[in-house]
């Protein structure tokens, strides 16, 4: 007589089967331990007026996740990037934050919020001590205010004050060399605009004494019209203007003063012009702004810079942001942090991340730094030039110098308490 | 110690001060003429786009008695329309046109198939409908023309030098907007102070019954009203599109401006919106230079005034 199996699951498997089952019901944390793929969690601004932030750091992410993907991964295990909208509000983002390693399962949240969001996704990260690196928030105190600081969060994005060390002492040299004493000043009236417009008069009167702020403005964020502003800074006919409006604010900006002829009269400064998202899309733009570097492809001039640039636009059709390099960074960041520490834990990610130096197609000597002491970006391209109405827009970028950018955050920093 | 050696001495938290009153600048421009030809032409353009959006907005709730809070829409897909058809054409008297009518055949639409159906429902149901149509508005706009802000671009013709009367900075083309909102202010009150049609919606406005009972189609003066008030926010968007940022929600701001025009004039009242967004568009204007932290400020304070000694506004009728 012979035994026939019967087709079908066996007790032995199916008893098998119901105990994996139950301990992946009971203990998830070691279903994920031995997962094949790292989720990392991305709360972003998808939807709404900034709806471009978030878009061009998810493209910038995206980018540099597929090539470490094709590459094999982080440490043997394939990246799943878990994207949400947190339609710009903070509290949208620690519950998206705190939704994605709770629920989701993410092990790394890369935390793609304008600054108001970071500082909340900051303190998820905080009380879930997960491994977060921020993209975009620029404000300067969320990595050099020691309360903030926790071994476990990185800013991987150019710093305020950096920009504004960099512009102070580009502005002064212009004013020096033309004799403009008399500055006006207009940008957002919300946290940004008034820090960052604070901090850049401090440095222009610092490297330029004479300068003399003769007129202020303060529009709102998102405000469609400009001409009362357009015509108080007319009347008070200062010799150059500084401006920190950004994305549609200031191409807005832009039409509503050029009708007025207010750039022939004034030399003018606007640290977000060099972006393209804005320079694309300014119809009459005129010649002869100064401007931040935001994003371009031409500074630094190197080779490495223009192929990233160009590849990004054939992939996503339009040209990076200032948010897209930042996003790809991080990813940069984290993957050569992988392959030193050859793990993917947090904790061993988070020390290797620290001090980190990695070539970069960014960096201002073609390298760019996690600095230890403060977890912050630094060694990034930096620098000012003047617009021309077409490509390549800023055809001449004077950059920065990153020894007097230490010294100066050195002495800030000092001057706020922070050391 | 010289001050350029002490560049971190205390200061307001935020590093910079400002001045929140400067009474200075703002008697110094009422003694000047090139500032007074500068902030009241400011003045005049600013309030005569508000004028175009807020006089739909009266108008339809004049008639139709429906507080049209998708409104700030139709503005937007003015501002849209005119950019889309510049492109294609390169004409800007095309890029009006396609604003205007694009925007009449939408109201059309809308008012028919859905704001039709709401007329004898709640307040609160009207809001609801209005507000998801805000919403939808904003999403379409969002599909067809992507979630990026826009910018049409001033045409050539426009690109001159501004002109100086009396000292004073004006640029042609808003001398051309505040042409085009005056002649839409004239023909709008005359044609419905004088003409037969006009005759008949404000007959529709008070008698709605009666009106019907003699044989005129209600329906049709309704669409038609609601169409001529979608047109003169898409006109106004149009208008606004060659010197503002188009981006999904660009109405929502507008509208916000609207309404404080037609509470100030009146709601319902055609003078009242022309005066109230006047005198909004001075207030901003002149208010930047002597309160400029507290200009919104001054509108609501204006509002404010105005409600107090005139509830039902400037132009406003007392309730029967």
């Amino acid at each position: 007589m012979t035994r026939t199996r019967m087709p079908g699951i066996s007790r032995r498997s199916t008893l098998a089967l119901m105990g994996a089952g139950a301990m992946t019901v009971a203990a998830p944390w070691v279903a994920r331990a031995q997962a094949k793929t790292i989720k990392i969690g991305m709360p972003t601004i998808l939807s709404g007026r900034v709806a471009q932030l978030g878009t061009s750091s998810r493209n910038g992410v995206m980018f540099e996740v597929e090539k470490v993907n094709a590459a094999g991964g982080l440490a043997g295990r394939q990246i799943e990037m878990v994207i949400r909208d947190s339609k710009g509000q903070p509290q949208e983002a620690a519950r998206i934050a705190r939704e994605l390693v709770n629920t989701d399962g993410c092990e790394w949240l890369i935390d793609g919020e304008a600054s108001s969001g970071s500082f909340a996704v900051h303190e998820v990260a905080r009380d879930l001590g997960v491994l977060c690196v921020h993209t975009c928030s620029e404000a300067s105190s969320l990595t050099a205010d020691p309360k903030q600081h926790i071994p476990n969060a990185f800013r991987c994005v150019r710093q305020g004050i950096h920009d504004s060390i960099v512009g102070g002492s580009y502005a002064a040299s212009i004013a020096k060399a033309k004799g403009l004493k008399k500055w006006a000043t207009c940008s957002p009236d919300y946290a940004y605009g008034r820090d960052t417009t604070g901090e850049f008069t401090l440095y222009l009167k610092r490297f330029a004494p004479d300068v003399e702020i003769i007129s202020e403005s303060w529009p709102k964020l998102f405000q469609p019209d400009y001409t009362e502003v357009v015509t108080k800074i007319l009347q008070a006919k200062p010799q150059a203007l500084y401006s920190c409006l950004w994305g549609g604010d200031l191409t807005s900006y832009i039409d509503q003063a050029n009708i007025y002829a207010m750039f022939g009269q004034m030399e003018v400064f606007a640290v977000n012009m060099a972006d393209y998202t804005a320079l694309t899309v300014v119809k009459n733009l005129p010649k002869g702004i100064h401007s931040g570097n935001r994003y371009i492809k031409t500074f630094p001039t190197t080779p490495e810079n223009a192929a990233w640039g160009d590849a990004y636009k054939a992939k996503y059709n339009e040209y990076p942001t200032n948010w897209s390099w930042q996003n790809a960074t991080a990813v940069m960041f984290l993957a050569e942090a992988a392959k030193k520490a050859n793990s993917t834990d947090g904790k061993k990610i988070a020390e290797a991340l620290t001090g980190l130096t990695i070539k970069s197609p960014f960096g201002a000597d073609g390298t760019v730094t996690m600095r230890g002491d403060d977890h912050t970006l630094v060694g990034y391209a930096i620098g000012w030039g003047t617009t021309i109405p077409q490509e390549p827009y800023v055809p001449e970028v004077k950059a920065g110098d990153w020894k007097t950018i230490f010294e100066l955050e050195a002495e800030w920093k000092k001057s706020k308490g922070y050391t | 110690m010289p001050r350029s050696h002490r560049p971190f001495a205390p200061g307001p938290a935020h590093g910079y001060e400002s001045a929140q009153v400067d009474l200075d600048a703002f008697a110094g421009c009422l003694t000047s003429s090139a500032c007074l030809v500068t902030q009241t032409t400011s003045g005049l353009i600013i309030g005569m786009l508000l004028f175009l959006v807020a006089v739909g907005l009266t108008l339809i709730f004049g008639v139709l008695k429906v507080v049209n809070f998708s409104h700030g829409a139709f503005y937007m897909f003015g501002a849209y329309f005119a950019m889309t058809a510049y492109q294609l054409t390169g004409s800007f008297a095309l890029a009006m046109l396609a604003g205007a009518a694009g925007t009449a055949i939408l109201g059309l639409i809308f008012e028919r198939v859905f704001m039709s159906r709401v007329y004898g429902a709640d307040v609160l149901m009207q809001l609801l409908v209005c507000y998801a149509f805000v919403l939808i508005f904003d999403d379409v706009v969002r599909i067809i023309w992507g979630p990026e802000f826009k910018s049409m671009g001033m045409p050539s013709a426009f690109q001159v030098m501004p002109l100086f009367i009396a000292g004073g900075v004006v640029p042609p083309y808003y001398l051309l907007l505040i042409g085009v909102a005056l002649l839409a202010a004239v023909v709008l009150g005359l044609g419905l102070s004088r003409s037969r049609i006009g005759k008949v919606i404000r007959a529709a406005a008070h008698n709605p019954g009666m009106v019907s009972a003699l044989g005129i189609n209600t329906g049709l003066i309704y669409g038609g009203v609601f169409a001529l008030g979608g047109m003169l926010a898409g006109l106004a968007g149009a208008l606004a599109a060659p010197v503002r940022s188009l981006t999904p929600g660009m109405g929502f701001s507008v509208l916000i401006e609207s309404f404080i025009v037609t509470v100030i004039g009146g709601m319902g009242s055609i003078l009242g919106a022309l005066i109230g967004a006047l005198l909004l568009g001075l207030i901003r204007s002149f208010g930047s230079l002597g309160f400029p932290l507290f200009t919104d400020g001054l509108m609501y304070l204006f509002m404010v005034i105005v409600l107090v000694s005139k509830p039902t506004g400037l132009f406003g009728k007392e309730a029967a």
